[in-house]
């Protein structure tokens, strides 16, 4: 074989093999789209088509959003993403500015304490942040699902990392406009700062928009439930008798952010890599 | 020469009349300092720390939820767990679903990443294709592998009749829900896997296959044994620590798919701990089971950091 024939069936075999995977991996997106279309007497068949008969996946999004206050869903999921988002970003900003750019007491041991507690996994807290929110009286609430995230001591060592690449004059120049210090984190650091933050964003949105554990935790009233919750107990209530709605429900719990990753796709592989760091 | 400058400076500042100014100006800004850190110290202390300690506590006390006391009971706690049977299983099956996940998601993602970066076309493509599953809401997804593995109208067993192989109750099965789990768990960790091997890649510089290829290096499996395998050595450390982790961690596709069950074939360390914990509220008991998590976390975290020291660039 001459290195172009060799080159040529490598190409071919690269493509096979990538497809091939490929087809796997969109196996589940595709099955449940499919079976999202079809009417139920198509689904409990064992003829296996990937193309529906007759299509059906209006009526079975009409019976999910009926059946399974999805708005409500999708309504709960965002409020309690953003505000986790603003929240952390309200706390971790000005900490990671004085952190990378002022001289205080106590420095070194507070960055030696971020740096641990980015090791802390979530399931390690639950108990006791459990234990405390029913002393206090607020589980089951917008609270209990925002509160326990508001700390990201992984974003106060992201933007903080972030901020020491920023020149001191910049600072400086900002301090002799009289500019007091919070004025230089949101008013000088904070513009500079929007590709960290944006990155830092999606794997924060990404995170809590899928969490499952600790929704279940704290969560018992059916209007509060987040998606995953929303979809995971539809999926009980039905128990396996409609599955096309169910498909339904989950294209559409699945959809926003997917839709989100396939507009701007760099920018999440790079949010959600950044647990690579953690 | 500015650090010099002001060195010499500063003394003779302090002496005259500027020494006012400049210490006001310091005090300025420790106070805002403080003020800056303080939420999010107090937030840590509060939400991170407080329960770590708390949770170890615990997990010498026979504390449970809406009792209006409680004791140290020191190591019983621990004794318990040691003679109850379903900790053992739960145990092992983390352990067996670690030990399945993790070198799989790893091989594969790793063996996706080359295959990408050995050609030029549709890399994109195929990057966001893998990259899909782990974007997707697992509770979501999950409930499309329930109907997927469903015994009589699944596509699997659907696809297995169609050449000639009986069926399994996958989940339902004492002998598959684990493994069914697991494929579940390598088909989500895989294409975060590529992303950091694709990134690990990128970083090798192009000389070395250069040099290698003047050494005598012909061929891919050359170049990949000399030259690619030992770059990417930091790149696979992280990876196969952070799928460590993440396995120990399985909970999602367990609770929303198996519960467990049956007969507790699939019970894991956290779903345990999440049942004994928020279902019977044995609040001690229960963080007795998360200091055994904790301890495996921070093996694999130590494991890490010991081989990110030793270079194993050139291992």
């Amino acid at each position: 074989m001459t290195p172009r024939h060799r080159s040529i069936v490598w190409s071919v075999a690269r493509h096979a093999l990538l497809l091939s995977g490929a087809a796997l991996v969109l196996l589940p997106f595709l099955w449940m789209i499919s079976t999202a279309s079809k009417p139920q007497t198509e689904i409990f068949t064992k003829s296996i088509h990937f193309i529906p008969y007759s299509f059906a996946l209006w009526d079975n999004f009409a019976t999910a959003f009926d059946k399974a206050t999805l708005w409500r869903f999708l309504l709960n999921g965002g409020v309690v993403t953003a505000s986790i988002f603003a929240l952390q970003v309200l706390i971790a900003l000005p900490a990671a500015y004085a952190l990378a750019k002022l001289r205080f007491v106590g420095r070194e041991v507070l960055f030696a304490l971020v740096l641990f507690c980015i090791l802390i996994p979530p399931q390690a807290t639950a108990i006791p942040v459990f234990l405390l929110f029913h002393k206090l009286g607020i589980l089951d609430s917008y609270a209990a699902l925002i509160v326990p995230f508001t700390i990201s001591a992984f974003g106060i060592f992201l933007m903080r990392q972030f901020f020491k690449t920023m020149p001191d004059d910049l600072i400086e120049a900002a301090r002799m406009d009289g500019i007091s210090e919070f004025g230089i984190v949101w008013r000088v650091m904070l513009p500079t700062a929007i590709p960290a933050l944006t990155a830092f964003g999606i794997f924060s949105v990404v995170a809590h928009w899928n969490d499952y554990f600790w929704p279940l935790i704290v969560l018992n009233s059916e209007h509060l439930r987040t998606p995953p919750l929303g979809v995971a107990s539809f999926r009980n209530e039905e128990a396996g008798t409609n599955y096309g709605p169910l498909m339904a429900a989950a294209i559409v719990i699945i959809a926003p952010l997917v839709v989100a990753f396939l507009l701007a796709q760099r920018r999440f592989i790079e949010g959600i890599t950044l647990t690579g760091i953690k | 020469m500015a650090d010099t400058l002001t060195a010499v400076a500063m003394p003779a500042e302090r002496d005259t009349v500027a020494a006012r100014p400049s210490q006001t100006r310091s005090h300025n800004r420790t106070r805002p300092a403080l003020a800056m850190v303080a939420p999010a110290f107090v937030l840590m202390c509060l939400l991170l720390l407080g329960p770590l300690l708390g949770v170890i506590a615990l997990s010498f006390t026979d504390y449970q939820l809406g009792s209006p006391s409680f004791s140290w009971i020191g190591l019983a706690n621990y004794q318990d767990m040691l003679a109850d049977r379903v900790f053992w299983i739960s145990l092992r099956n983390t352990l067996t679903y670690v030990a399945i996940v993790v070198p799989s998601a790893v091989a594969l993602g790793l063996a996706v990443a080359l295959l990408i970066e050995s050609g030029g076309s549709l890399r994109a493509w195929y990057r966001t294709i893998y990259f899909l599953p782990v974007m997707a809401t697992l509770i979501a997804t999950s409930i499309v592998w329930e109907f997927m593995l469903h015994p009589q109208f699944g596509l699997i067993n659907g696809l297995l009749h169609g050449i000639g192989f009986e069926g399994f109750s996958w989940l339902q099965d004492r002998r598959t829900a684990l493994y069914a789990l697991c494929v579940i768990g390598i088909w989500q960790a895989l294409g975060f896997n590529m992303v950091l091997f694709l990134a690990g890649l990128v970083s090798i510089p192009r000389q070395l296959y250069d040099a290698a290829e003047i050494d005598g290096a012909h061929g891919a499996w050359a170049r990949f044994r000399l030259v690619t395998w030992p770059m990417l050595g930091p790149t696979t450390v992280f990876v196969v620590v952070i799928t460590g982790i993440r396995s120990f961690q399985v909970f999602d596709t367990v609770h929303v798919l198996t519960k467990g069950g049956p007969s507790k074939s699939s019970e894991v360390l956290i779903h345990t701990m999440y049942i004994e914990s928020f279902e019977f509220f044995r609040s001690g008991y229960g963080a007795a089971l998360t200091v055994v998590f904790l301890v495996f976390v921070l093996l694999l975290t130590l494991v890490k950091s010991a081989l990110a020291n030793r270079g194993v660039h050139y291992a």
